[in-house]
């Protein structure tokens, strides 16, 4: 319980070559104990999703080494990174990536299909308010109703890690309130430990942990001694 | 149903109109296959099954008179296992209604009524008795032609005698098989017949009382058949023996084999061809499909599917799309199959057929389906794979176009913003569109080569009625007669011009190779019956040697400068040495030319012809045939339209038919690629397309940009395929030709003006479903997901 979720130590990542080269990460080093809320804050194009695609085994770093329980997540095959996915990681991605031939219900159980120990697709989507649209296509739906069947669809797997882009980004507060209530129950009841990328700053009162990115490293990292709940938040 | 199924299906659903046309593509492929080999199977199964029912003879043996009691010591020949001697002959039988008698052959039936060889299949009525001697069997097409059964009678003139007979039964047998007048190549059941008569009244008719003019054999397992036909002949020699000869040099079964062969041959390369192609475009579009689903690749990677259940999911798909057109396929090919056996039954004449499907071109056609379309997806999957996940779901695709930017701004004063995208497309992603473009190309081809083979098929039957053969008749004589006999049908009313001719039966040999045929003598500047060389000038007869078809001269293995070694089989047979002086073009047969009297000199009979080339007053046809049919030398009157309709016919409803399904097979592939090409495009842009619709370009100008890439692709594809068509044109007559008939081809403008017609036709069509398509399209929705 002690040991922390994840552990990075001079984290780079370099998009392209020579001149053309973005420096997404300058060397991150960083520490998040298990079964804490963690709120990154950070401008646009300092690097917040690619750390997140890079702790989620999505993507792989330059330089440098991540570490996941122990387990060093940038010496992973291929194999063993789809295996880390599987068995303990929920994604929020910021353009949600539905499949588009799939109906919202259809979307979470392609989750819960290969999960462990999944709850049902249904229970999942009532969860993040969506009782009756769950049989619509994602064409069919609004911009924070496809938010909302993406985190359903990450919730839906009862994920050790989860990683949430931007997840109210598309969301009016009362739903955004909602959702984050959803994401801080699941690491409560659950003991997840939650990654939420955001732009809305108000969001930082519910973390455990605050982490203030700014061009591709970390500027500062605060501890919250009080958190407030989810429906004290306002943005 | 778990939720990748469900994709699958949506996904086939939404991509249905491409997976048709891809399951069309690789079904006209494999039909092609199956039909083909079918086709070649139950003709080969089913020839073999009644020559093995219907026993027949290994050798025949023609002879002037030979005693019947040569018989034994014919059988006791090494390597005989059996003998059977008969009497044939020359008949000419009145058709009520029609102006002149039609030409039969007439065949003893064994005395005691078995036949050890060349047995009857009796398809109606009874066998003759052989107590009445005006009892006979008609073939069962000369009987159908003429609406003649079991009861009618036939009036027949045989060796001069005119006869009354009584039809008791109608017949067909394996040395009928297949059937054509003499001197004619096809057959036509209306103009030659076959009447099977008691021995008895045959050796009566013909003279023959106690002796035989043809000797049938059959031959151990192990007979060394070279040494039993020298022994033959030297026994019948001192009898007038013609020469025995095998069976497959018989008129009949020498027909039929070149025919399977030809068709076996066009089974092996035409129909692979079009797999090969269809197999090949399978993969280019299966891949591009694959390509176009990389981010769903990539977001079923992020959650942790691994490798292989997301290979299996697309493998899945695109192997519905292939078995599916697979086994279309087979189902076409074998209905296409069995049509093409039916019109081949109009000139083999079988009593039964045993259908017969060749396993291996199943198997062939579904594994060839089965491997392209996986290999195009597994392709594509391995690179998506190695891609991070991220990387495959990185949100609009990640082209980079910075490397043809200086194309576009080198032209920008000249081309306007669409056209600048169209060309940088095109520029930065040669790979695909090289892809794209052969595949067009090799639509274009198959189309042009089809087209070229039609067109090949009418010019050689052009050129051999028009160019080679200038007469309106030929007639020939039952055997050699003086010249001078050819004064008073040259002199007849109506009768323009007459050319002699003299056909000596010999075999020609090289070395190794032979050839059992004839020569044909002909005047020098022979007018009506022409050996022409490749350019269709005329070529003279000369004195000093032969010239040979190009044919013959590949048969025998033989070319212009060589000696050939003429074993003449008529008079007084001698062996002759000539030169080969030249090699004439020919689309029919594999004649042999000489001057008619350097030949004459040869066999030391000056003045002699075998028949004559007319040309005559049209109007006046039907009264010179009869006149002519009625002279006594006269044995056989050939009218030259009645001929070229006949073969007509068959090239288009027997050996020839099967371009017409290729040709058709050509245009729906050609369509499938084409329409496929738009489609993936559409697919690769939906969302940059829609992107320019939400900027403000209209509906006209987002349709440029892409018709404009289908546009150049196809105009590129164009010449590439004229090339590979020619090409391609070149195998598939080689595969239509036979001893029997070549087919010639050059290049023909025409056929690849047409093919490209088919093209851009198709690519218009194409073009217009997906403008359709791209006008209804939902832009919010196009922007919303992810497609
Ligand atoms: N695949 C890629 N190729 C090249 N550069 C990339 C790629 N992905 C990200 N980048 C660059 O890396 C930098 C960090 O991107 P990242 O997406 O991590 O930013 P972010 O902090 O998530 O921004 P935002 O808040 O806008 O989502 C940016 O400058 C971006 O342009
Ligand atoms: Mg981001």
């Amino acid at each position: 319980m002690n040991d922390p979720a994840f552990t990075t130590t001079g984290l780079t990542k370099t998009y392209g070559e020579g001149e053309a080269a973005v420096h997404a990460l300058r060397g991150v080093d960083l520490e998040i104990p298990p079964s804490e809320v963690v709120v990154l804050l950070g401008p646009s194009g300092s690097g917040k999703s690619t750390l997140l695609n890079i702790l989620g085994g999505l993507d792989r770093a330059s330089t440098g080494q991540a570490f996941y329980k122990g387990q060093d997540i940038t010496a992973m095959t291929d194999r063993q990174l789809t295996r880390y996915r599987r068995a303990h990681v929920g994604f929020v991605f910021q353009f949600y990536n539905l499949m588009p031939s799939l109906t919202a219900r259809e979307n979470v159980e392609l989750v819960t299909e290969i999960a462990e120990d999944p709850m049902a697709a249904d229970e999942a989507l009532h969860l993040v308010g969506l009782n009756e649209r769950i049989d619509h296509f994602p064409a069919q739906l609004s911009g924070g109703e496809q938010q909302r069947v993406a985190i359903a669809r990450a919730v839906a797997k009862q994920p050790q890690v989860l990683f949430c882009d931007e997840p109210t980004g598309a969301l009016d507060s009362t739903t955004g309130r909602k959702v984050l209530k959803v994401l801080t129950e699941v690491n409560a009841k659950l003991g997840t430990t939650v990654l939420i990328v955001t732009h809305a700053a108000a969001t930082a009162d519910l973390a455990h942990r605050v982490i203030h990115f700014a061009d591709g490293r970390i500027r500062d990292v605060i501890t919250n001694k009080t958190r407030k709940t989810a429906e004290e938040i306002h943005w | 149903m778990s939720p990748l199924t469900h994709k699958l299906l949506r996904d086939l659903w939404r991509m249905k109109g491409q997976a048709v046309a891809i399951g069309l593509v690789i079904a006209m492929g494999v039909m092609l296959q199956v039909m083909m080999s079918g086709l070649v199977t139950t003709l080969e199964s089913t020839r073999d099954a009644y020559y093995d029912r219907y026993r027949l003879t290994d050798v025949f043996a023609p002879v002037a008179r030979a005693p019947a009691h040569l018989d034994d010591t014919l059988g006791r020949i090494d390597g005989v296992a059996r003998v059977q001697d008969r009497v044939v002959g020359a008949a000419l039988v009145d058709i009520p209604g029609r102006a002149a008698p039609v030409q039969a052959q007439a065949v003893s039936l064994p005395e005691n009524g078995i036949a050890a060889l060349n047995a009857t299949y009796l398809s109606a009525g009874r066998m003759p008795d052989p107590a009445r001697p005006d009892e006979i069997l008609l073939v069962e097409g000369f009987a159908k032609a003429h609406g003649l059964a079991p009861g009618d009678t036939l009036v027949a003139t045989l060796n001069g005698t005119r006869r009354t007979l009584q039809i008791t039964g109608l017949a067909q047998s394996p040395e009928f098989l297949y059937i054509a007048a003499p001197g004619e190549m096809v057959p036509d059941d209306s103009r030659f017949g076959v009447i099977w008569m008691g021995r008895a009244a045959m050796a009566a008719l013909f003279d023959m009382g106690g002796a035989f003019n043809e000797a049938l054999f059959a031959l151990t397992r192990d007979a060394r058949k070279g040494a039993v036909l020298a022994e033959i002949d030297r026994i019948l020699d001192p009898y007038g023996g013609r020469g025995a000869y095998g069976v497959e040099e018989q008129y009949s079964n020498q027909f039929v084999s070149e025919e399977i062969d030809g068709l076996r041959s066009t089974a092996n390369t035409v129909p692979p061809l079009f797999l090969s192609v269809a197999a090949f475009l399978l993969y280019i579009v299966i891949g591009r499909m694959v390509q176009s689903e990389r981010e769903e690749i990539g977001l079923l990677k992020a959650f942790g599917y691994t490798n292989a259940e997301v290979g299996a999911h697309y493998l899945k798909l695109v192997l519905v799309i292939a078995t599916g057109g697979a086994i279309l396929g087979c189902l076409l090919g074998i209905a296409g199959g069995r049509g093409m056996v039916q019109l081949y039954l109009q000139y083999f004449k079988f009593p039964f057929l045993l259908f017969r499907l060749d396993p291996a071109s199943f198997a062939i056609g579904v594994i060839a389906s089965i491997l392209a379309a996986s290999g195009g997806g597994l392709l594509v999957l391995r690179r998506v794979f190695a891609l991070t996940p991220a990387d495959a779901m990185h949100p609009p695709a990640p082209a980079d176009y910075s490397r043809s930017g200086r194309i576009g701004q080198g032209l920008s004063k000249l081309l306007d913003q669409p056209s600048r995208m169209v060309l940088r497309r095109i520029t930065r992603q040669p790979v695909r569109m090289a892809g794209a473009m052969i595949g067009i190309a090799c639509g274009m081809a198959l189309s042009g080569s089809m087209l070229s083979t039609f067109i090949a098929f009418e010019d050689t039957l052009d050129t051999t009625f028009t160019v080679v053969d200038r007469s309106d008749l030929t007639i020939s004589f039952a055997g050699p007669v003086h010249r001078a006999a050819l004064h008073e049908i040259g002199t007849r009313d109506g009768v323009w011009q007459v050319e002699p001719v003299r056909f000596v039966p010999a075999i020609l040999r090289n070395g190794r190779h032979s050839h059992r045929g004839s020569i044909q003598g002909q005047p020098t500047d022979a007018d009506l019956s022409r050996a022409i060389d490749s350019d269709k000038q005329a070529i003279q007869m000369r004195e000093d040697g032969l010239i040979l078809s190009t044919t013959l001269a590949a048969k025998l293995d033989i070319s212009a400068g060589d000696r050939v070694t003429v074993e003449v089989r008529d008079g007084r047979r001698p062996t002759l040495e000539m030169p080969v002086v030249a090699i004439a073009d020919s689309f029919f047969g594999t004649p042999a030319f000489i001057e008619l009297e350097a030949l004459n000199r040869a066999l030391k009979e000056p003045g002699r012809v075998t028949g004559a080339y007319l040309r005559i007053d049209p109007g006046k046809r039907d009264e010179i045939t009869q006149w002519l049919k009625g002279l006594p030398m006269v044995a056989g009157v050939t009218i030259k339209a009645e001929a070229e309709s006949a073969f007509r016919k068959v090239m288009n409803q027997g050996a020839g038919s099967s371009r017409y399904v290729m040709g058709l097979l050509a245009f729906v592939i050609t369509y499938g690629i084409v329409y496929n090409a738009a489609r993936i495009a559409h697919a690769e842009r939906a969302r940059d397309l829609a992107s320019l619709r939400v900027l403000g370009f209209t509906k006209g100008e987002a349709a440029f940009v892409l018709l404009g890439e289908l546009a150049v692709i196809t105009l590129v594809a164009l010449p590439i395929g004229t090339l590979l068509g020619h090409g391609l044109s070149q195998l598939i007559m080689a595969a239509y030709s036979t001893d029997i008939y070549t087919i010639t081809l050059g290049f023909e403008p025409s056929a690849y003006g047409n093919a490209a017609l088919v093209v851009l036709s198709a690519a218009l069509v194409s073009g217009l479903l997906v403008k359709r398509d791209l006008d209804r399209a939902d832009l919010i929705g196009a922007l919303k997901t992810r497609e």
